[in-house]
This record gives C-alpha cells, sequence and structure tokens, in this order.
C-alpha cells in the first residue's frame, strides 16, 4: 500500500470524484490500496450509496401499524394477519437489460427473487414494469423480445409465476429502457431474517454459485450515462442460472427452519463487498474475510476481482457457533458451494486477506455514515397549460376507439404474458390482463392482490401530480379487484441528477408520491433508485413505478374486469370534467394536431375524492354486489368499457348521460379516481353511493350480444374490437427487423376478414 | 392409497400435483429426493411432476432420467405400478424409455402458458375412465418444449393400439392445426405405454382443479386414480 501524500490521486478514480478519493483517504488515513478503491468506488457508486436521492426519499411516509419492516432492509415486510407477513419488494435492471436484454432481465428477476428470500420468505409472485422505445426504433424489437424471454427464462424455471406487470413504448426510451422486477414472498411473522451481523467469533459463511469474473463493476457501470460506446460495457453484466437460483432457495429455506442463521444477506450489486460491509455496518462490527476461501469458478483471481464479482446466485451469512454442520450438510444435498469464509469481529473492520496478506483494511462505520449525499441543485418543473377540449379534434367513437385500442400502449400484452408461466404454484386466482393479479395465500382464505403503475407521460408534464397519479392509480388497481391496499414499493427511474431539471423531476415526484401515501395510509416499504438513464443527453420520461400490494380476507370475493352477465346495469362511480390534456387520445390520435405540439397538464388528482370512491367500490366487492370491476386510467371510459367487454365476451349498450362535457371529452378523458361497475341490481349501489356523497352514474346495460353500443349505433362488434386489440403486437414481434410499426399495423389490417 | 412424488433438483409443480392429489383423496403424497434408490412398498402412484429438472440443461429431462430413484420408477412401471409424468415429468419418462418419442421446442420457439382445449382418445384407461371419449377438457400448458415427435411409425403403433390419450384440439373438439399450440405431431398432448400403466403429458391437470383457479376439468383424472389404486 502506498504511503504517499494524501493530495496525490490515482488516474483511474473508478468513477469516485476527486472530492470523494479525498474523503476516502481521509477515513483510511492513507491511500486506499487497488482493492480498497474498488470497494469505495462500488459501496458510495450512485446504485449503493442512494446520495442523490436519499435526502428526498427520507421524507416519504414508512410507517403503518400493519408495517413490520420499511425500507432499509432487503425488502419491506407487512403484517397480513394470522402470523404471516408479505415481504416485496421492485428493483431496477435497466443499465444490462439494455446492453444484454436476455440476462439483464433475467439477472433482475434473479436479484429481487433473492432480496425477498433473504429475508425468510418463499417467492410466491413476480411481476414487472418494463418501458421500451419507439416500435420503430430499429433495437425496440429487439429489446422487447429479449426482455420478455429473460424475465420468462427465469422466473419460469425458478417456478414462482410472473402474474402480471406494465408494458410502455416511447420514444424517450430508445437509448434506455426501464426492466423493473419485483418479488412478493410470504413468511412467517415471527421467523424473518435480518441482516445485522451478530456474535464476534461466529463464522461468515458463504453459499451458492461459485464466483467469477463477471460482472466486475457493474453498479459502477449502472451509475453512470451512456455514451455511444455503451456495446461495450457488456462484460459488466452477470449471467444468470435460474437453476441454481432455485436449489439455493430450496437449501436457504430449509436452512431458515433450523435455528442455524444469526443473519443473511444475497451478495446482489457489489457481491460480497456490499453484503460484507451492510452486514458488519448494521451489527456493528467488523468482519475479516479470507479471499483463499471463497469458492471460485476461474484460477487466479485476485482479491479485488473477488470482492467486486456480480457473480449471481450467491448469498452470505453468519452462523450460529458450531452450526456449520447442519448448513454444509443441506448445502451438499442440494451440490450448492458451502464455505466458511472469515468470521465475526470486534474491531469495526472489514478485514480482506488472500495468501495471509492485508489487501483492504477498512473501518466500515464511516463508510457507511460517512458516504456521500448530495442536495443537487434542482429546478421545478415549468407548470403546464390546460388543454381546453374545444380545441381537440372530435373523431367518430368506434373509429378512436378501434384505433386507442390497438395501439402500442394500449393493445393486449398477451404476448408478452404467455410467455410466462402465471399459474405455478397453483394459486393463480386473478391472471395477467386485469387490473391487479391476485393469488391465493397457500392454506388459507385470503389472498394478495398486486399491481404496478405509472403512467411516466403525466409524470414528464407534471412530476408532482404524476407521482401522486402512480401511487393513487396502484390503490385504485388494489381496489378494483376487491383488496385493501396496505404498502408499496418504488422504483424510481430517472435521468442524469446532476442536470437541476433531471433532478427537479425527482424532488417533484416524491412530493407527489408523498401526499398520496399519506392520504391513502399506503406507506413505502421498500424500494429502488436508478439514476444516470440517459443517452447522449436524452433522458427518459420519468417512470417511479409503483408495486403495490392488497390484502383480500376472502380471495374467492375477487372479481375481474370481464362482463360476467348480459343485463348488469353498467355504473359510473366518480366525476370528471372530460380531461384531455397528456391523454393517450391526443397523443395517439392528434399527431398532426397543433395541440400535439405541446406538453399539456396531466389530469389532477384528487386524494379525497379517491379515498371516498375507492371506498365504496371496495365495499360493494366486499358485499357481493358487483359482477365486474374495472378502474378508469389509459384511454378514458370507452376503453376501460372495451376491456371490460373482451376480458368478458359480451357486448354493452351505454347512452350518453345528459348532462357530460364534449362526448369525446367524456369518452377519452382521462380523469382520475373512477372506476367502471357492472352489477345485477344497481339499487344498493346508487344508494350507497348517494349515502357517503360519491357520484354514481347507470349508463346502459351489458349486451348479449357482440357488439359495443352507444346512444343506439353499433360502434364496432367485438369481434372486429378484438382482432385489432389482440393483433398488434404480435404482427410487430414477427415482422421483419426495421419494418416500421404502422406499416405493421396496416398489413394486419389487410389480412382481416 | 399411498402415492409418490419424486422430486427431482429444479422440479416446480410438485407441490402443485400434490395438492390435487390431496383434493382427489384427502392425503398429502410422499415427496421422494431423487437421490434415494428406492420407493417405499405400499407406493401404487408415481408421479414426475412438472419443471426444470437440472434447469433443462443437455437436453429437457435427459439428466433426472438418470438420477438414482428413476432405476426404482422403472422396476415399478414394468411391474404395472401407474405412473404419470407431467410436463418435465414426462420428458423425462421420455428420456428414461418409459414412453416413445421426444419432446422437441415448440413450434413457435417460446414459452407458452394458457389454457388449451383437450380431447379425450380414449375413456379406456385407468388414468381416463372418468371421462367420455371425445371428451373436451380445458386445461393450462406451461412448457417451452412441448412439440411431441415420433417416427411415423411410432405414430402409426401409437394410434392403432388406442396409446394416444389427448389432443390439441379447438373449443368444439376439432383436431386443427390452429388448435395445435407447439406443433406436436398429429395434435398429441399425452400418450400411455403399451401396458396403459404409464401415463405422459405436456398439459397441466393439475391446475385445473380448483373452481377458484378458473377450471375443474383436470379433476376427474385425480379422481380416477384415486379410485383406482385404492
Amino acid at each position: 500500500m502506498s504511503e504517499t501524500g494524501v493530495m496525490e490521486r490515482p488516474n483511474d478514480l473508478m468513477g469516485l470524484t476527486p472530492e470523494e478519493y479525498d474523503r476516502a483517504v481521509k477515513i483510511l488515513g492513507r491511500q486506499p490500496s487497488l482493492t480498497e478503491l474498488g470497494i469505495f468506488s462500488v459501496m458510495w457508486s450512485e446504485h449503493c450509496s442512494y446520495k442523490s436521492s436519499k435526502k428526498w426519499l427520507k421524507t416519504l411516509p414508512t410507517q403503518a401499524k400493519w408495517v413490520i419492516c420499511g425500507p432499509g432492509e432487503n425488502a419491506g415486510v407487512i403484517d397480513i394477519g394470522d402470523g404471516q407477513a408479505a415481504i416485496f419488494k421492485m428493483e431496477s435492471h435497466n443499465h444490462p437489460s439494455f446492453i444484454e436484454p436476455y440476462q439483464g432481465a433475467a439477472t433482475g428477476v434473479g436479484g429481487i427473487m433473492r432480496d425477498v428470500f433473504t429475508m425468510g420468505a418463499r417467492p410466491i409472485a413476480n411481476m414487472n414494469a418494463l418501458r421500451f422505445g419507439d416500435p420503430s426504433n430499429p433495437k425496440t424489437r429487439q429489446l422487447v423480445a429479449g426482455v420478455v424471454a429473460g424475465i420468462g427464462g427465469y422466473g419460469n424455471c425458478v417456478g414462482v409465476p410472473t402474474v402480471g406487470g406494465e408494458t410502455n413504448f416511447d420514444a424517450s426510451y430508445n437509448g434506455n429502457c426501464l426492466v423493473n422486477a419485483m418479488t412478493v414472498g410470504l413468511a412467517d411473522a415471527n421467523r424473518i431474517f435480518y441482516s445485522a451481523a451478530a456474535g464476534p467469533g461466529n463464522s461468515v459463511v458463504y453459499v451458492g454459485a461459485k464466483t467469477g469474473r463477471d460482472g466486475i463493476h457493474g453498479a459502477t457501470m449502472a451509475s453512470a450515462e451512456f455514451d455511444e460506446d455503451s456495446e461495450e460495457k457488456r462484460p459488466t453484466v452477470q449471467v444468470g442460472d435460474p437453476f441454481t437460483e432455485k436449489l439455493l432457495i430450496e437449501a436457504c429455506l430449509e436452512l431458515m427452519a433450523t435455528d442455524a442463521i444469526v443473519a443473511i444477506q444475497d451478495m446482489g450489486a457489489a457481491g460480497l463487498t456490499s453484503s460484507s460491509v451492510e452486514m458488519a455496518g448494521k451489527g456493528g462490527l467488523g468482519i475479516e474475510l479470507d479471499i483463499d476461501k471463497v469458492p471460485m469458478r476461474e484460477s487466479g483471481m485476485s482479491a479485488y476481482e473477488v470482492m467486486l464479482s456480480e457473480s449471481q446466485e450467491r448469498m452470505l451469512m453468519i452462523l450460529k457457533p458450531g452450526r456449520e454442520d447442519v448448513a454444509m450438510k443441506i448445502f451438499a444435498k442440494y451440490e450448492l458451494d458451502c464455505a466458511v469464509i472469515g468470521k465475526v469481529t470486534t474491531t469495526g473492520k472489514l478485514v480482506v486477506k488472500k495468501n495471509g496478506k492485508v489487501e483492504a483494511d477498512m473501518p466500515v462505520e464511516p463508510m457507511v455514515t460517512q458516504s456521500p449525499e448530495y442536495d443537487r441543485p434542482w429546478m421545478k418543473t415549468p407548470a403546464r397549460a390546460k388543454l381546453s377540449t374545444d380545441k381537440v379534434p372530435v373523431i367518430e367513437p368506434g373509429k378512436a376507439l378501434e384505433a386507442l385500442m390497438s395501439s402500442p400502449d394500449l393493445c393486449s400484452r398477451r404476448w408478452i404474458w404467455e410467455q410466462y408461466d402465471h399459474l405455478v404454484r397453483g394459486h393463480t386466482v386473478q391472471r395477467p390482463g386485469g387490473d391487479a393479479a391476485v393469488v391465493r395465500i397457500p392454506g388459507t382464505s385470503k389472498g394478495l392482490a398486486i399491481t404496478t403503475d405509472c403512467t411516466p407521460r403525466y409524470v414528464y408534464a407534471d412530476p408532482e401530480v404524476g407521482g401522486m397519479q402512480a401511487v393513487a392509480e396502484s390503490w385504485r388497481n388494489l381496489t378494483a379487484v376487491g383488496a385493501k391496499p396496505l404498502a408499496i414499493t418504488d422504483n424510481m427511474n430517472f435521468g442524469n441528477p446532476e442536470r437541476p431539471e433531471i433532478m427537479g423531476q425527482f424532488v417533484g415526484s416524491i412530493a407527489g408520491m408523498r401526499a398520496a401515501c399519506i392520504a391513502l395510509d399506503y406507506p413505502v416499504v421498500s424500494g429502488n433508485v436508478s439514476l444516470y438513464n440517459e443517452t447522449q443527453g436524452q433522458a427518459i420520461l420519468p417512470a417511479p413505478a409503483i408495486g403495490g400490494v392488497g390484502l383480500l380476507p376472502d380471495v374467492a370475493k375477487t372479481v375481474g374486469i370481464g362482463f360476467r352477465r348480459a343485463g348488469d346495469a353498467i355504473i359510473l362511480i366518480g366525476e370528471g370534467e372530460g380531461w384531455l390534456g397528456a391523454s393517450l387520445y391526443v397523443r395517439e390520435l392528434c399527431k398532426s394536431d397543433p395541440i400535439a405540439q405541446t406538453v399539456w397538464a396531466p389530469p389532477p388528482v384528487e386524494l379525497g375524492w379517491e379515498k371516498r370512491n375507492g371506498g365504496l367500490v371496495r365495499a360493494a366487492i366486499e358485499g357481493e354486489l358487483v359482477s365486474a370491476c374495472h378502474d378508469i386510467s389509459d384511454g378514458g371510459l370507452l376503453v376501460a368499457l372495451a376491456e371490460m367487454a373482451l376480458a368478458g365476451k359480451l357486448g354493452f349498450d351505454i347512452k350518453t348521460p345528459d348532462e357530460v362535457p364534449a362526448p369525446h371529452a367524456f369518452l377519452f378523458g382521462e380523469d382520475q379516481g373512477r372506476y367502471v361497475l357492472a352489477a345485477a341490481d344497481p339499487q344498493p349501489i346508487l344508494a350507497s353511493a348517494h349515502a357517503v356523497g360519491v357520484t354514481a352514474t347507470v349508463l346502459g346495460k351489458v349486451a348479449p350480444q357482440g357488439s359495443l353500443t352507444l346512444d343506439g349505433r353499433v360502434l364496432i362488434s367485438l369481434e372486429e374490437l378484438r382482432t385489432a386489440h389482440e393483433g398488434w403486437l404480435p404482427a410487430y414481434m414477427s415482422a421483419q427487423k426495421g419494418l416500421p410499426y404502422a406499416d405493421v399495423r396496416r398489413r394486419d389490417r389487410a389480412h382481416d376478414p | 392409497m399411498k402415492s409418490a412424488v419424486i422430486v427431482f433438483p429444479g422440479s416446480n409443480r410438485e407441490q402443485d400435483i400434490a395438492d390435487a392429489i390431496e383434493r382427489a383423496t384427502g392425503k398429502q403424497p410422499l415427496h421422494i429426493w431423487h437421490r434415494d434408490t428406492e420407493l417405499p412398498s405400499d407406493v401404487d402412484l408415481v408421479v414426475l411432476p412438472g419443471g426444470f429438472s437440472y434447469g433443462d440443461y443437455l437436453r429437457t429431462g435427459a439428466i433426472a432420467a438418470r438420477s438414482p430413484i428413476m432405476s426404482e420408477v422403472k422396476r415399478r412401471a414394468e411391474r404395472g405400478t401407474p405412473i404419470i409424468g407431467v410436463c418435465n415429468g414426462f420428458q423425462i419418462l421420455c428420456e428414461a424409455g418409459l414412453l416413445p418419442g421426444v419432446l422437441l421446442m415448440n413450434a413457435s420457439l417460446k414459452f407458452i402458458c394458457r389454457n388449451v382445449s383437450l380431447k379425450v382418445e380414449t375413456s379406456q384407461s385407468l388414468f381416463t375412465q372418468r371421462y367420455f371419449t371425445g371428451q373436451v377438457l380445458s386445461v393450462p400448458v406451461a412448457h417451452h418444449e412441448g412439440n411431441y415427435f415420433a417416427d411415423p411409425t411410432t405414430l402409426d403403433r401409437l394410434e392403432d393400439r388406442g396409446q394416444v390419450a389427448f389432443r390439441y384440439c379447438d373449443e368444439q373438439g376439432n383436431v386443427t392445426a390452429a388448435a395445435n399450440c407447439n406443433g406436436s405431431a398429429r395434435n398429441i398432448a399425452g400418450i400411455f405405454n403399451a401396458t396403459k400403466n404409464v401415463l405422459g403429458m405436456m398439459p397441466h391437470p393439475e391446475n385445473a382443479t380448483d373452481p377458484l383457479l378458473g377450471s375443474t376439468d383436470g379433476s376427474g383424472l385425480f379422481a380416477a386414480l384415486a379410485e383406482v389404486v385404492a
């Protein structure tokens, strides 16, 4: 180790700023060794340290009486009654997925599952939130194909159902796709495992796959913008092995059923470095590691490489004294490596030795507590004007509906979710395609509802309203299947935080999310931040993706979006003024109109109404008064109704109420806080709506014939609509490389009977 | 009745099928680890569950077919013990030589998870006796390699001897190319061995045994087994 002057810096600071480097020197009292510099670099990367976002994340509400463990552990934990806990988190794998879509997405799924089973939970459901570039961008098709195959390839093999998700397309994602994966697990509330090291002298045990040279500095890569050479970063992407993960889950859960484990932590970003630093840091203790004992895939790896490798499917645990044999026996059964690689110490230091030589000797506490935290300059996103309805072209509603339902953002996602095993484990009560997925909790009558949501175009237009809307829509989607929303995980995807306008988007989104979480009693229990989603100065539409979890005390009472019975009344819950600003109607159908050149204010979220309307809907479902329910979101009322018709294979016959705004605004406005219900008898619902001051309007009836009728005119037949809705994505994905998507759509139409 | 579900490294639908058996019989089957070499003597139904044994590495089912327990499974098959392999279990039975043919990658080259319609080809077996010949069942598939392949002579022999158990069909029971979800030869979704005590099938009847989950069309198969092996 060099003992030269403090101000002398190496040429390559591995992503640290000069100031951060100097801070590391001050902590050590000397220049860092190569291994130590690598450790500082990953621990203080944006990805691991949250240095730009921490200040703002702290303002989010994280408490409720059902929260067992909020942010800070591997995943959030909530109480779901009967001594059971749901453990969940969402995490991004954006940068690796863009570089290598299959492996990037696959290892994203693997990583988030480890975060959940690390805490003692069996993963019971996976979800995702995906955003891709413009369909006409030549790379988009390849990314969609690779990411979907990667998510399926990993989750299907491990045997955790992928029960839902969301997918958007927008040109701002051309250079940075977003792949956010979420896992929900189930544990006994009194058998939750944490990561704080304890018991000096206890063994530090490495289990799982062997360590190789893959993914070295992956966390650093994910903390920088892309440039034109981003393809060259492929070696920083790890390769997943879902088979090993499956064995690791079974082995860990088997070991967790004994009393051998003191603490456990998965090796995710920054591998052995972050897992050992976090365990030691949380326990206020030291850890000494002997690199020679780490199971390695290849020979000649240096301490630096071993500490920074992001090889997948590995865990670190602290065992009680004398219980090593219990672990060895279980891991031998599954033919996984299990090795004592160090011990817990009282020194408060991370000491890494190789061949008896000290490669790193660094105090843990200052590395964690003195990690950089920035109050980055930020600029409030300018307020947008409200789009007045009379400026928006009127399009014949049947034609508008068909075009919207076959647009990239509203067409059927069947092509995607049929590649995911959404049924394994045998508890999937609501499959993909509805408002929220519902899985039964084995051995009980309870169910968990899960959804992922965000509307990036709203967030871009107004970060505060967009952040609020993402939380509210998630709450609404859980409500629409009859669940009580309990808590969220957030996955904050933004551009370069060093730019004040991007930081302003982040700050605004957090403010909106905070307001919604407080109003809806819907705290944040875990999350992840992905910044620098930018290529050559072009930032993504900001996407604070929300993963929501809710509880159904009686899962048999859940309702889906599909109409069930002809003759049922169709009821609109909630009111709106017909808000077309930032709507899909304007974006998809008014492209050549002057209004398309302006970013308009998105629909406001009235949290009081949200809570009141949702409460009414949930009570109606709970009271078994409702046969189908759907929230109104992208595309507005007519799209919601069409989705209910398609899912139920039944038509509808509705009338425009007398006092509505302009008809196109009524049909396609994206006003928030609204639902469509179907009910055999509307009277009890109307009566309770009246009692609590909720606007409820009977629009018409579910129709036996397969047509969608508005004011006595058939808009379109169900089969024509189905062809348009189901056709776009398969046609796009099977088209020749480079073929613009508009051509695909036309070609597909030409094949219609 | 005592049934045993063989668990290979990478099996992932062992609990699904164990639960379906429990729904039909009131009893959870034994879970037998693939390294065991013998089954308890009173086991009268052997189940090879779905999943990704050995991660589907090398070839689906190829490594699991050589697991220690498989010698015992073969002995039981010869002795006439009913054996059912679903999805990966079917692939393992083919690789182990207990059933003819092989499962190739789906014609679409993609994983497929969806409900399909299945035509019961014969009610003349201990597995299908609760159905009527020609009955159409709605049962999910979830696989990447379900494209059944065998040479024409083998296929003819299977047809002649009534060894085809199920075929992919449309909702009306028509066996069409459009209804063939994975490109299987002659739409074959499941087959018996010559003595009809071994059934391999790609679809998952165990995921169609609970009204809450959308279909109970798979229950007949488990009810039949409960009856036969009682």
